[in-house]
């Protein structure tokens, strides 16, 4: 048989129809994540059509983008931004109930972020197709599941068929060689490579992250790093499943159990590229290298180690987004006054992330004037950072601690900053007014963000690592 | 009653250019629009951020084409189809870019919106004569732009849907007992 690639092993398995020239292949689906944003449209239009959902067994929902993350009312009810806010959540309520979709919503334990909810829960397997109406389903991908965001429309394709029409993508291997230095982690690495390849550096392809630097990594590392693929243009981002991934799900609740576990181990081993098997594109690159890194612009490629200078602009792009964040080329952007700082999302708003944020912090108070959010990325890591103390640190530093959703990332939920404010984030864009009109958005791991906060400037983490004498 | 497209042919407007890189769904239409349950009325939303006195869009202009044109990478960030909804709404028929993001390209050409690449040295001589007609064939795979003709790639199955004023869910639900009998063959 051929060497094959991890993409095309996955593939392969799923493919109901062959694709022709005439028409794509017909592409299995495992497993649907849904939420409140992206699906309304394509409830109606099943309906408009007569249409009934395939599998909603195979269907999950959770509301995480237009939810709250202040505390329920004295009353009891939510503080949505908006009635069309709340119309938005009760619609997604409403279609789950008659469709019968399992809805981790309001009052469920797990309800949370999407992407942080499903790897949490197991449905997140190995070897396993996962969409979502969401960019960010490429997460998912850190475990060796094609896993990739799709429209409304499709939406409804899946609910309607389980299936989706797919062309085959390119495959591009990037060899991560090298290990993370202390103060740098997995955020850094995916900033790095995106400035590297830019943000249309893997159009049209799905990454395979391999390499010495992508094996260290833990499994909440390999989410933030297929996290962030999309921001290179990639369709979708894979690590082949190794022993770290094996013992992360072994715990979790909807993953094969005992003996069911055991022989779906051995199948998930096969999943890896063989030795011979050829890409279409294959780069290098070297971890050992970074520093800390944050962007300057108002893309995630625009960003720079925060110890080196915001370089000189090389195109009317980025004279703009210079313009647009009110930094100078020819010095580090490093010590520029932050006026909000944002701990969370699906890129960085789990308990590993939340516990870098709190090592930066224990002891330490957020600067005056500077206003910091700590979004949990779940109810569960949300319990788990309560049961070691994490909030108090963090309320104890002068921090929000906030019930968990997507909040600041797109700031769609009443969460934001305000025009010309600037905003340290953990979150994966920096786009021109993605965190509210007008409002600069600087990307960085959750240690940077939790220096920056306590410096009240974009500030090195290193400064302040346990043991420093610097802080 | 369900979403309605429109057959697609020819396309023959003046262009809209917006001359910049990178152009992301959060500048097509911001998130803090997304709340909406339904598809309409997208279109006064579309560009909001960079409407106004000093804004990249003005929309009395760009009401008069039905062919927005942009640089490379167009549509990259978020898989919100409300970003092609919001620009075929507004009245376009077609976006062309030497690059077009991946999810946005799928969701625009699922709205019968035609999102076509086109080579760098079309899109050059398009933004240096914006005022030159352009005529798209849809059936010949052609484009006809300030003095250049260029073919343009379309998958073959999104093409027939475009021509047809068709979506791929009919085809999907057509081959539901092969999908069925996928499902008891590795059940």
């Amino acid at each position: 048989m051929a060497s094959t690639t991890l993409y095309e092993k996955i593939w392969s398995r799923h493919t109901v129809i062959e694709e022709t020239a005439e028409h794509p292949a017909v592409l299995y689906i495992d497993r649907h994540l849904i939420h409140e944003v992206t699906t309304p449209q394509a409830f109606a239009e099943l309906e408009a059509r007569g249409l009934s959902v395939h599998r909603p067994d195979l269907t999950t929902a959770t509301c995480d983008h237009s939810t709250p993350t202040l505390p329920r009312r004295a009353d009891g009810s939510y503080p949505y931004a908006t009635d069309a806010a709340r119309n938005q959540v009760e619609t997604l309520e409403a279609n789950c109930a008659r469709h019968g979709i399992e809805l981790f919503g309001w009052g469920s334990d797990h309800r949370g972020v999407v992407h942080v909810m499903g790897p949490e829960l197991g449905l997140t397997l190995p070897g396993s197709t996962i969409v979502c109406g969401d960019s960010h389903t490429a997460t998912h991908g850190a475990f060796g599941a094609l896993a990739f965001g799709i429209g409304t429309s499709e939406v409804g394709h899946v609910l309607a068929t389980q299936c989706l029409l797919q062309r085959r993508s390119k495959t591009m291997a990037v060899e991560i060689e090298g290990l993370l230095q202390p103060g740098v982690t997995a955020k850094d690495l995916i900033l790095g490579l995106i400035a590297e390849i830019g943000v249309g550096g893997g159009s049209g392809c799905v990454i395979e992250y391999r390499g010495e630097a992508v094996r260290a990594l833990s499994m909440e590392g390999r989410m933030t790093v297929c996290n962030m693929s999309i921001e290179a243009g990639a369709r979708a981002g894979l690590i082949a499943p190794d022993d770290v991934t094996f013992d992360w799900l072994a715990k979790r609740p909807r993953a094969p159990q005992g003996e069911a576990f055991e022989r779906a181990r051995e199948d998930w081993r096969t999943l890896r590229s063989d030795d011979e098997a050829s890409f279409d594109k294959t780069i290098s690159f070297d971890a050992g290298r970074l520093s800390p890194r944050i962007t300057w612009g108002s893309d995630p490629a625009m960003g720079a180690g925060i110890d080196a200078a915001v370089p000189p602009p090389a195109n009317a792009a980025a004279r703009d987004a210079l313009d647009y964040m009110q930094l100078a080329p020819g010095k580090p952007a490093a010590g520029t006054p932050v006026n909000a700082v944002f701990v969370g999302s699906c890129t960085n708003g789990r308990l590993s992330d939340l516990m870098d944020a709190a090592r930066v912090l224990r002891g330490r108070r957020v600067a005056d004037g500077v206003r910091m959010l700590v979004v949990p990325g779940s109810e569960q890591v949300k319990r788990e950072a309560e049961a070691l103390g994490l909030h108090e640190i963090f309320l104890a530093a002068g921090a929000q601690w906030r019930e968990p959703g997507c909040s600041m990332c797109l700031a769609m939920n009443g969460d934001g900053g305000q025009p010309g404010e600037l905003v340290v984030s953990t979150s994966n864009r920096n786009f021109k007014g993605r965190q509210g009109p007008g409002v600069r958005t600087v990307l960085a791991s959750p240690m940077t963000a939790a220096a920056s906060a306590v410096a009240g400037a974009i500030a090195d983490p290193r400064i302040y690592a346990e043991g420093s004498d610097a802080a | 009653m369900p979403h309605k497209l429109e057959p697609i042919s020819t396309i023959v407007s003046t262009p809209y250019v917006l001359d910049a890189p990178n152009i992301d769904t959060d500048q097509i239409i911001p998130a803090r629009f997304l709340t909406t349950t339904s598809r309409d009325g997208m279109g006064e939303l579309l560009f909001n951020d960079w409407r106004g006195e000093d804004g990249a869009f003005t929309p009395a202009l760009a009401a008069q084409s039905k062919i927005l044109v942009a640089a490379e990478n167009f549509g990259c960030g978020s898989s919100r189809e409300h970003a092609a909804w919001a620009i075929s709404d507004f009245g376009f028929r077609a976006v062309l870019s030497p690059l077009l993001a991946d999810i946005f390209r799928a969701n625009a050409l699922k709205n019968g919106l035609l999102a076509v690449e086109i080579v760098p040295s079309v899109y050059d001589a398009i933004a240096a004569q914006p005022d030159a007609q352009i005529e798209i064939d849809l059936e010949s795979q052609t484009i006809k732009a300030a003095g250049q003709e260029a073919q343009f790639d379309i998958d073959p199955f999104a093409r027939r849907c475009l021509l047809d004023g068709v979506d791929a869910m009919g085809f999907l639900t057509s081959r539901i007992s092969d999908i069925e009998a996928f499902e008891k063959a590795r059940a």
